[in-house]
């Protein structure tokens, strides 16, 4: 795999400015408000998983971070600009900064892998040639290469979730928003995508925000580390990568933010209804 | 571990409220105006985008092949014998009156100003709006309208307009080629059933038609182009409740174009026929 290939490394500023912010955020439809005041930030270089039971929220929180969706009241900051009252037409344009990794990968199921890992590209109107090239290399990243002219019906769910990882990759975004991504899969591929989810952090260095209702993602995501010298994943809980990559959790219950911590908080609560997810 | 599910948090559960036929009758207004705002807002876009870019070429063109194209052999097969059993029809009735010759006028002025575009419309109507609706509501609700926007990209230029646009272009095209299949029609009928001469009934069929009255089928083309594909995409970026959201949706397509086809024909004609005793 060429990781340091040019295409695939970008160098963000770190300016410690918050990349998505939520300040008081509700959301309600017919049967009732989903959210009831959310406030949260995540900051620039740090994988926020946000923890919580299926129905709470997690999809309709990440929709209205990237915009997808509108807030009944409260603001919503993303890489400094409030797009909660922004114009679709604005919005467009700051999606563009942002990764989108739906839970059942929502790929064009009428266009081949290659042409759905592309699409972005050709929206752009960039070359025939480097669009190729990107996107071979993407989708090398994703171990994926030979599905170039599949189209996704032929792939299984695990190889979906990675072309859309691929998708959401290409337009190099600062932020990855990620939903489910191990929703409905096996552990052994679960694992496979988390472990794609790490290298992308530690290569890219991208904020991500990830939706899952799985602990053990969250704590893999916080105790390994992808070494790009050795080119492998491995164990490393040190501070110094912690430092580096931080991991934080936010537990979602009852339209609210129940718990914000670091994984070693979230470990040692005795809160009861925590508990109930490390079991 | 924490795979095992757990029970959503319950909701404050509410007391059942029985609404009164008013709110009832309210809230089925409020609906009934938002979804008329909706679709004409859908409409006005479909047209107003293509004053800016970014404009999707290709992928009009794809739609044009298949509106356009992808109707061609329904359009000329029931153009032909639209055109016949007209003449059946007419023929014997101006044959007790001894004036057999008039039936290619009576034919032709029928198939320019009304059953051209209208037969058409329908046909392509029950074809297209309802094709555009089941594959939009499927885009929908396989979240592949939610990607495109996440990936910057506006539903609106890149699904409707190109419809709309394509449909435009074609429908107009598919009423001139199943009229002048209709009179080929007509004319096969009246050789052999009227013993009509051929070139009789061709030079009265195209000597009877005035400019009024090809504006006047023309016209209405555009008009019912307009109507199937913007209620077809409607109906599909509209749809709630999966795929079997999508299938009603596919449903009401046809059903809601068809009728307002119908229906807009009828005024349509009321206006051309004014304009024309007006101005030509
Ligand atoms: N478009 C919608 N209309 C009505 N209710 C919705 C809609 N989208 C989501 N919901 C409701 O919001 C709640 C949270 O949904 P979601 O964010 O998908 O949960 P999850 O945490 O499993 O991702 C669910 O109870 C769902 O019924
Ligand atoms: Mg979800």
């Amino acid at each position: 795999m060429n990781l340091s290939s040019s295409t695939l490394t970008t160098t963000l500023p770190v300016t410690g400015q918050a990349a998505i912010e939520f300040r008081d955020v509700r959301l309600g439809f017919a049967q009732g408000e989903i959210l009831r005041g959310v406030t949260f930030s995540a900051q620039e270089r740090e994988t926020v998983i946000l923890l919580g039971e299926t129905g709470t929220g997690k999809t309709l929180l990440l929709k209205l971070a990237s915009g997808l969706l509108r807030p009944d009241s409260g603001g919503i900051q993303v890489l400094g600009k409030d797009i909660s009252g922004m114009a679709e037409s604005d919005l467009l344009e700051i999606r563009r900064q942002i990764g989108f990794v739906f839970q059942e990968g929502a790929l064009f199921d009428s266009l081949t892998v290659g042409e759905n890992v592309a699409y972005r590209l050709h929206e752009d109107g960039v070359d025939d040639e480097e669009i190729e090239s990107r996107v071979k290399e993407v989708l090398r990243f994703v171990e994926l290469a030979h599905t170039i002219d599949s189209l996704p019906s032929e792939l299984s769910g695990g190889m979906r979730r990675r072309v859309s990882i691929a998708r959401a990759l290409i337009g190099q975004p600062p932020i990855v928003l990620y939903d489910s991504p191990t929703a409905g899969l096996d552990p052994i591929t679960s694992q496979t995508i988390i472990s794609l989810i790490l290298r992308l952090r530690d290569v890219y260095g991208v904020t991500a925000l990830l939706a899952t209702h799985r602990l053990q993602d969250g704590f893999a995501l916080a105790n390994f580390h992808f070494d790009p010298q050795a080119k492998k994943v491995r164990r490393d809980s040190s501070p110094e990568s912690a430092r580096v990559a931080p991991t934080r959790f936010l537990v979602l219950r009852a339209g609210r933010i129940y718990f914000e911590g670091t994984p070693d908080e979230l470990m040692k609560s005795p809160d009861p209804y925590l508990r109930r997810f490390l079991i | 571990m924490a795979d095992t599910p757990i029970q959503a948090a319950p909701q404050e559960a509410r007391a059942p409220e029985v609404p009164s036929v008013v709110e009832v009758l309210q809230d089925l207004a409020k609906t009934s105006v938002l979804k008329v705002q909706n679709y004409s807002k859908l409409s006005y876009h479909s047209i107003t985008n293509l004053a800016t870019g970014p404009r999707y070429i290709q992928d009009t063109l794809d739609q044009m092949d298949d509106i356009g194209v992808g109707s061609l052999p329904i359009v000329l097969l029931s153009g032909f014998f639209i055109g016949a059993v007209m003449v059946l029809q007419t023929g014997t009735q101006f044959e007790r009156f001894g004036q057999a010759s008039l039936t290619g006028d009576i034919v032709s002025l029928a198939l320019v100003r009304e059953l051209g575009p209208s037969i058409t419309g329908l046909l392509v109507a029950g074809r297209c709006s309802s094709g555009i609706a089941s594959e939009l509501g499927s885009m929908l609700v396989t979240e592949q309208v939610d990607a495109m926007r996440a990936m910057g990209t506006d539903p609106s230029r890149k699904l409707v307009t190109p419809r709309v646009l394509a449909s435009l272009i074609t429908l107009p095209l598919l009423t001139t080629i199943s009229v002048f299949v209709g009179l080929i029609g007509g004319m096969v009928a009246s050789v052999l059933s009227l013993r009509i001469n051929a070139t009789t009934f061709w030079e009265r069929a195209i000597k009877i038609l005035e400019f009024s009255d090809i504006m006047q089928g023309f016209s209405k083309s555009v008009v019912f182009a307009f109507i199937l594909a913007t209620v077809g995409c409607y109906q599909g970026l509209n749809v709630r409740g999966g795929t079997q959201g999508v299938g009603r949706a596919t449903t009401q397509a046809v059903v809601v174009s068809s009728v307002l086809i119908i229906v807009s024909d009828t005024f349509l004609t009321k206006i051309a026929l004014y304009l024309a005793d007006k101005f030509f």
